[in-house]
Order: structure tokens, then sequence, then C-alpha cells
């Protein structure tokens, strides 16, 4: 094993979890195993307008809860996602958008 | 002064008929007009269904109206539609402002992109044909995977 064999023994949960996987097999599948870059929607799609009137744009940005979906998940750029985040406010002023959904 | 651009969005009951809809709109016509202000086009939306209850409606017609005029017409409007009880819903967005920053951003990725292929010896516009296919399949699929709100 080429991590872990200071260690003793397969005391945490990590360490038996490797072991699960078999070595260096394991391994190898954790760092092949990548995330997806994500990717502004806008930027990718070259979207300059976000218009609070479509609501098809804006709809993905505004899961089931009614919350602004945060940068950090849909992974919008700075810029856009202030662009959004006003577009969102003034579509829930005009109920085209909920505030709440419970 | 250059007039400013402004969208007026308001919303009536949904048992707003034709007629009560084209007289308000002449209300509003009217209030622009006296000062000095025009409507650049309309739209009626119809009925559509509300995101949340306003007043128990449930649903409402929706009326766009895009204005050039004065911040000083469209305070008077503001002030009307509040009063207006049959008006439910609306909202005043001043959107010159925002279209010219578009607007720039498109020509400057424009001309910007036109520069890059002029350098690279191409043509400045794209050729049909050319460049990658549509092989990005599942861009949409899982980018908001893991969701947790």
């Amino acid at each position: 094993m080429p991590f872990g064999q200071g260690r003793s023994g397969g005391g945490g949960g990590r360490g038996k979890d490797r072991d699960k996987k078999g070595g260096e097999k394991g391994q190898q599948q954790r760092r092949t195993l990548f995330r997806r870059r994500k990717v502004c929607k806008f930027c990718a799609d070259k979207i300059d307008d976000i218009n609070y009137k479509d609501v098809k744009l804006i709809g993905p940005f505004v899961p089931e809860r009614g919350k602004i979906l945060p940068r950090r998940i849909s992974g919008t750029c700075a810029m856009h996602q202030r662009k959004l985040q006003t577009a969102i406010k003034r579509a829930r002023q005009i109920a085209l958008i909920p505030y709440v959904t419970d | 002064m250059a007039d400013r651009q402004y969208e007026l969005v308001y919303i009536l009951p949904p048992d707003t008929t034709e007629q009560q809809v084209t007289e308000l709109h002449q209300q509003v016509e009217g209030v622009v007009s006296r000062l000095h202000g025009q409507i650049e086009k309309t739209e009626n939306w119809g009925r559509k269904k509300l995101a949340y209850e306003i007043g128990h409606q449930k649903e409402g017609v929706y009326v766009l109206d895009s204005i050039n005029g004065s911040g000083e017409l469209m305070k008077e409007l503001d002030r009307r539609l509040r009063v207006m009880d049959q008006v439910i819903r609306h909202i005043i967005v001043r959107v010159d402002e925002e279209k010219k920053v578009v607007e720039r951003t498109r020509t400057k990725r424009q001309s910007e992109s036109e520069r890059r292929r002029v350098k690279r010896g191409l043509p400045p516009t794209r050729q049909p044909g050319e460049g990658r296919s549509q092989e990005i399949d599942d861009i949409d699929d899982d980018r908001f995977d893991g969701v947790e709100v």
C-alpha cells in the first residue's frame, strides 16, 4: 500500500474504506474520479441579457423550494449570478417565480 | 435630455374583460401622453398562472408596456397604478442602461472574435460547417447534480 503504512492498523473509517476497495486499485479509481468543471451557462451560451420576463431562462436557477441556486452549485460566474439575482427578484415581484414554496 | 426607456408590467384580475383591459390601457396612455411620453409597444400576455396568490387570486392577466419618458412621468404613473384597485400588481423597470450595456458587450465580443479570426488568417465571420459540430451531448444533464439547498 502506498499510503497509510505508518498508521497503526485500520483505525479510522478511511482506512477501512480503502481496504474494502482493494489497495492500489482503489487509489487509482479515486484519482481518475474527477468532478466536471462547472461552466457558467450564460457565458457558454453567450447570453448577455438576463431578463426577468424570461422564465424559461431563469427557471432552472430557482429550485423547488424557491430559493436562488447558489453559485457553487450552478457554476455561474459572478457577473452573471449578479444579473440573475436581480432578474429573479424582479420576476418574483410580478409573480412569475415564487418567493417560497413549501 | 433624451428620454429614458422603461418597462411597465401590470397584472389584472383573471375575470377582467377585454374591454376593461383596453380601458385601463387608455388610462395609462392618457397619463403617458399628458406628461410627454410615448408608449413604444404594448404586449398582452393574457391569462397566466401566478406563482403565488395575490389577494386570493391564483391567475392574472399580464400586460407589458414599453414606455419612453421622463422619471417624473414614471413616478406619476407608479402613484396612479398604486391607487387603482383593479391593478393587483405592477412593476416599473428602467431598461435603457441595461440595453446599452448588453449592446456594448455584444459588439465587443463580435469585434474581438473577428479580430482574432483575421489574425489567424481566417475570414472574419464563421463559415457554415466550420469548427466542431455539436458533440457536447451531456452538458445539461448533471449540471445541478447534488443540489442541496
